[in-house]
């Protein structure tokens, strides 16, 4: 049956055991497809790998890093770090970074990065992304959305189809070919449509790595668990974990308590269990919410602050160790 | 589409609420989980069913870690949280072969999950049944609010946290309720102020307000604001629910009781909820 593997890592990993996946030419004709309930949809779709995947590879090609936030867990402040992270790796004047809102239903990167309503122009190169700084680009469905409460209210095809079009569409400017040092991109809570497309889109071009967010507790340590869980059956690498929301200092007193709990240890033992570095954590500050309310870079308003200087070492560690990838595997 | 076999499953539950919020993190389980545990307290026979399928929490939440289902001839029986049956559970998470494996679906797998949830789960008799949700407006929310559409669920509580940036994602949730003819019972402000152990002064975290205001600016009741509680936090996280947390003391010796009913009635937010609760009850009841 050699002739029937599939593509790699294309199966479903939920499938029956001799599903070909369905970019497979023989999807829903195989014989491992017969009683299948999902035959019918294998079968009618265009076979064979996504024609877009080049496209998408060559928009990238000159996209030197590309780092995925992710977190199982909503609210533990991926779209915060993914603004903080971005704003640091801007004050570097000479590297150009830009920024990806997959965050379909719930994007938050504009009012973080202080560029709310502002609208996408088109043009023959494609769209262009809103420059928060010259060197800071950010796409995001909120900059096509009628008015900035109209809910987003679409399945997974139609998401998948939007992130498609991020990822082939944007002309990310500076010349014409599309260089960038950095590209981020801000994911929803979950492993589901959203992460499924960008890496299976990125599949061509590379993945730097993902940062994983958390907060301390339990609860949030369970849903990030899964999170690893996806990005090793997805062949994604794993930059590191960040511990989000760590203690918090009162401004009264400077007593310092823990709003959520670890009861298992926190994330410094999940990384242990799990063997995946642990890049620091940040204690939870009632200023990093409203510098993000107001859109400011949180790290340069409040330099001196042991939240900022939490930061600004979590995203040295992780330049150094997306620079020192890339040049390993070059 | 008339989905017979999930009118048949609600005809024996008076009032089906779903728990929303655009934002994730902003406390839908642990809202969701307070709300059950005050109409417990109450006398009432609750059902939880958990919808976030990718990131299941409320089984941890309950305490209900490793349960599994069992098959009768009625359906799937969901898992008690508590001696006297008047808590029962229903989440993938006890569908799981381990808790650490991740549940990587698309929409139409996650949709055909939740009509399996909404058709096959043999509740018995409910007064209440909460629906747990994850964040935004998507395949789970569609689903949901399609299979129960015909029958008539009473609507919608939204969660919030008071900051710009939720309720931005609030506002797009409770679009969402309006444009699928879901109604809103009210809203509540999470996370609104830490109170200090050491100096008890509160510190508003994620600044404080925002959701009454926003109650207010979109015509929907507002049912309450509560704030952190450390011992809250610490039952929801312990896996022994019978012990009552102590997060100033978190290594003391503990006090246990019957069960997380009972331990839910220690904390102090269990009074805020059970105003919350029973606001939500007058709203439900006044609409029949």
């Amino acid at each position: 049956m050699a002739d029937v593997a599939a593509p790699q890592g294309t199966v479903p990993e939920d499938a029956n055991e001799h599903c070909v996946g369905p970019e497979h030419e023989l999807a829903g004709r195989a014989s491992g497809c017969e009683g299948c309930p999902n035959q019918q949809i294998c079968a009618t779709q265009a076979s064979g790998p996504d024609p877009d995947l080049p496209v998408v590879a060559e928009r990238l090609r000159n996209v030197k890093h590309k780092i995925l936030v992710l977190s199982g867990k909503g609210g533990v402040g991926k779209s915060t770090f993914t603004g903080q992270l971005a704003f640091a790796l801007a004050g570097d004047e000479e590297k150009e970074v830009g920024v990806v809102d997959i965050d379909i239903c719930g994007p938050s990167l504009p009012r973080i990065m202080g560029c709310e309503r502002e609208e996408i122009h088109r043009s023959a190169a494609g769209w262009s992304p809103i420059y928060v700084q010259d060197n800071l680009g950010l796409m995001s469905i909120a900059f096509m959305l009628p008015d900035e409460d109209a809910a987003v209210i679409w399945r997974g095809p139609k998401k998948n189809g939007l992130i498609k079009q991020f990822l082939k569409d944007v002309d990310w400017g500076s010349g014409a070919d599309n260089t960038l040092d950095y590209m981020l991109f801000d994911t929803p809570p979950g492993t589901s449509d959203e992460h499924l497309s960008v890496v299976q889109l990125l599949r061509n071009s590379g993945i730097s790595g993902a940062v994983i967010v958390t907060t301390p507790q339990e609860v949030a340590l369970q849903d990030v668990r899964k999170e690893i869980d996806f990005c090793r059956k997805a062949n994604v690498p794993i930059i590191g974990v960040v511990e989000n929301m760590s203690g918090f200092v009162c401004p009264g007193c400077h007593g310092e308590s823990r709003i959520f709990y670890p009861t298992t240890g926190g994330a410094s033992a999940l990384c242990k269990d799990l063997n995946i570095p642990l890049l620091g954590s940040i204690p939870l500050d009632p200023s990093i919410g409203r510098a993000c309310d107001f859109g400011s870079s949180f790290i340069d308003t409040h330099a001196d602050s042991p939240a900022a200087k939490a930061y600004v070492q979590i995203i040295d560690r992780i330049k150094q160790i997306v620079e020192s990838t890339s040049s390993t595997s070059k | 589409m008339s989905h017979p076999e999930v009118g048949e499953r609600l005809s024996s539950i008076k009032h089906v609420i779903l728990v929303l919020s655009g934002k994730g993190g902003v406390g839908k389980s642990s809202c969701t989980v307070q709300l059950a545990l005050s109409l417990a307290h109450q006398g009432h026979k609750v059902g939880v069913l958990d919808i976030d399928l990718c990131g299941p929490s409320i089984p941890r939440m309950l305490g209900l870690e490793g349960q599994q289902i069992h098959q009768a001839s009625a359906g799937w029986v969901p898992v008690f949280a508590d001696s006297t049956k008047r808590l029962a559970c229903m989440s993938i998470g006890f569908l799981l072969p381990s808790k650490d494996s991740s549940v990587v679906w698309r929409g139409p797998k996650k949709n055909a999950m939740i009509k399996q949830f909404l058709a096959d789960v043999y509740w018995g008799d409910l007064d209440y049944l909460l629906i747990d949700t994850p964040p935004g407006t998507s395949d789970e929310h569609l689903a949901a609010v399609e299979y129960l559409q015909e029958w008539n669920p009473d609507g919608a509580v939204v969660v919030t946290t008071p900051q710009a940036v939720a309720l931005s994602d609030v506002k797009k949730e409770i679009n969402f309720c309006e444009k699928v003819g879901l109604p809103v019972l009210g809203l509540i402000e999470n996370m609104s102020g830490f109170v200090c152990p050491h100096c008890a002064e509160c510190t508003n975290v994620f600044s404080t307000g925002g959701g009454e205001g926003l109650a207010k600016h979109m015509d929907i009741p507002f049912l309450g604001r509560a704030p952190i509680d450390p011992n809250l936090v610490m039952l929801l996280e312990q896996e022994d629910k019978t012990l009552v947390p102590d997060a100033n003391d978190p290594d003391a010796e503990k006090e246990r009781t019957g069960s997380i009913v009972e331990t839910y009635q220690r904390c102090e937010l269990s009074k805020i909820f059970a105003k919350i609760t029973s606001h939500l009850e007058e709203t439900v009841e006044a609409k029949e």
